[in-house]
């Protein structure tokens, strides 16, 4: 185990050199839905268990369909309605289970990107060999029911190793070349994109994906009110909004279906959505129209200016 | 080191991981229309509960159960509370505001307060079972046998104590074993509400004959909301408003809609917390949308138009 998982250096969040987004946005937002399928009778897995009952544990499993039976399309049509293309964390094997939500998503174009297969196996335990086809799976998973090559990644339930980000860009290099498995939502350091080291060097970045903002850690873990979470998105925006004149910000807005599609949740979800996209500056997009962004105008620039100021100061 | 049977995955196809019933997006389903053109099903669901001193516990403590070391009277005590007051002031609140209950029972309940239970009676409103007691549990790998003789007991005394013929189920805690939809089935149960995985009823397939899924969502159920996420009994009333107003705005386009209140004489029956009930009864008792009706007439709505 290391103290530190290497991905990126320090770098003070003030003096950066300037991100301009497209149009002259400040802010960068995106939204990105989970769209996960959890299993009923999942195998055990040594480190973390999938359900607190024993199997069939009802009332996880079904308020998470729920989700997927109810919730989904009520996101889908609020997000349509502000002109927001989500981007979709997506547990692949849900392109088998519930086809009808994937096509949806596909004619409004939406992003989908990689959550794993299911959001009850976990990473845990897993050999290299055996993470790296997890993900080779869901890769293809994804390019065979949408025909995107899959740009980002999102480790199922936040299941790590340390080979996760790795074996990530190694085998989108492997299917797609340079276009996929370019960029991370797994960490949560920054306000700003961060290029990532890579034992293979590929041009690679961390795109900030909010566990702050995350509903299922807002009312699940957080127990906040629907009216207190559509205050604080509201809070989030208006401070990377203003931040954002001085260097580009991102704000994301990861939701779940079964949780933010409530009906007692959903109204002040709209308020937030409505408030965000009413603003001038903004550049609605998705979470690999960022990072390609980055990629191809800041990403260099980003690297070498971390790397003077470590230099210079000493920093880890 | 996980064996390689972790990356392999027998159930990934299309619909569900199992059989209990088909897979559908309720958009793609037909709408209902509810009588009299009313938008909204008002079902108001009390638990009337009994949680023993004694808990087993087995497998897990049920949620609002006992937390301290034997004897829990803390915890004993103020759930009784809403047995012998609370209740009184929901029965007040049922009636200035015209509502229908249904009632959801412990067996063991009724069995020990005769005049509440015949109180419930008399009413002539619905009654359903809610299991023996809140610490009878059903869970995965229960013997088989002991479910079926604690089913076969709670639907017995109950039906002996309350005249009715008991078609409506409930879990304590919502939990179930692999086997309690194909028991209930088998004995006389019509409609459950432990799987709360839609907003309208379904079908769910049993060895037995079909059920119907009824939606009881916990998300709104003043334990959820007050004892568990700590919110204020204010804030439920706010969260029971707003899914009200977007139910009805959903309902102009998609059809009959449902608001299920899962209620507890113990949680909103305080003094400090029942005129939120009463704010959020007063406002949809007088609305000229509301249906204020039993879950076995919602059922049967339901039923009839498929």
């Amino acid at each position: 185990m290391k103290e530190d998982p290497g991905y990126y250096e320090y770098w003070p969040y003030e003096n950066r050199p300037k991100i301009e987004w497209p149009n002259g946005a400040k802010v960068a937002f995106w939204v990105a839905p989970n769209i996960e399928f959890y299993e009923l009778n999942p195998p055990d897995n040594p480190f973390r268990k999938p359900w607190p009952q024993p199997s069939p544990a009802l009332p996880g499993y079904t308020s998470r369909d729920w989700g997927n039976r109810v919730g989904h399309v009520r996101q889908m049509e609020l997000l349509e309605k502000y002109g927001i293309r989500g981007s979709i964390s997506l547990s692949t094997a849900l392109c088998d289970h519930h086809p009808e939500i994937i096509e949806l998503c596909k004619e409004r174009d939406w992003e989908f990107f990689s959550h794993g297969i299911y959001n009850t196996r976990y990473t845990y335990g897993m050999t290299e060999a055996q993470e790296r086809e997890m993900i080779k799976d869901s890769i293809e998973t994804i390019y065979k029911h949408t025909g995107q090559k899959c740009a980002g990644y999102l480790a199922p339930a936040l299941s790590h190793s340390e080979n996760t980000l790795d074996l990530f860009a190694e085998v989108g290099t492997e299917l797609f070349g340079d276009e996929a498995g370019i960029y991370s939502c797994d960490l949560f350091h920054d306000d700003q994109p961060t290029p990532i080291h890579l034992r293979s060097g590929k041009k690679f970045a961390s795109i900030p994906y909010s566990l702050e903002m995350n509903d299922t850690i807002a009312y699940l873990v957080q127990k906040t009110t629907p009216r207190r979470y559509g205050k604080e998105l509201k809070d989030n925006f208006d401070r990377l909004y203003a931040e954002g004149a001085e260097s580009g910000t991102i704000m994301c807005i990861p939701t779940h279906n079964y949780q933010v599609s409530n009906a007692h949740r959903i109204k002040a979800y709209e308020e937030a959505l409505e408030y965000i996209t009413g603003h001038s500056d903004v550049w609605v997009t998705t979470g690999k129209e960022i990072a390609q962004y980055f990629l191809d105008n800041y990403y260099d620039d980003t690297l070498a200016d971390i790397k003077t100021k470590n230099k210079k100061y000493g920093n880890a | 080191m996980l064996n390689d049977d972790y990356l392999k995955y027998p159930e990934r196809s299309y619909g569900m991981d199992h059989g209990r019933y088909e897979w559908s997006m309720l958009q793609d389903r037909k709408t209902v229309q509810w009588p009299n053109g009313k938008k909204i099903a008002l079902w108001v669901n009390v638990g009337l509960q009994f949680f023993p001193l004694n808990q087993k516990g087995v497998p897990f403590k049920v949620p609002g159960g006992m937390t301290k070391p034997y004897p829990d009277l803390r915890h004993y005590s103020l759930r009784d509370y809403g047995n012998r007051v609370g209740i009184y002031r929901f029965l007040k609140a049922f009636d200035k505001y015209n509502i229908t209950p249904t009632f959801a029972v412990n067996t063991r309940l009724a069995e020990r307060i005769p005049y509440l239970m015949n109180m419930i009676k008399e009413s002539g409103d619905e009654i359903m079972c809610h299991g023996y007691t809140m610490d009878d549990l059903h869970y995965g790998g229960q013997d088989i046998a002991e479910e079926k003789e604690l089913i076969k007991r709670s639907l017995d005394g109950l039906r002996k104590l309350s005249g009715q013929d008991i078609t409506g189920w409930i879990s304590p805690a919502k939990n179930e074993s692999e086997n309690t939809p194909d028991i209930l089935a088998s004995n006389g149960i019509k409609y459950f509400c432990d799987w709360v995985n839609d907003d309208m009823p379904y079908d769910f397939n049993t060895k037995n004959g079909n059920l119907i899924a009824m939606p009881l969502p916990t998300e709104l159920d003043d334990y959820f909301i007050i004892n568990n996420n700590l919110h204020s009994a204010e804030d439920w009333a706010d969260q029971v408003e707003d899914a009200f107003e977007f139910l009805l705005k959903e309902s102009k386009s998609a059809g009959g809609r449902i608001l299920a209140l899962n209620i507890h004489p113990w949680v909103l029956g305080q003094p400090h917390r029942i005129q939120y009930l009463e704010r959020v009864l007063e406002k949809l008792g007088s609305h000229a949308d509301v249906w204020s009706t039993s879950v076995n007439s919602i059922a049967n709505a339901w039923k009839n138009q498929q």
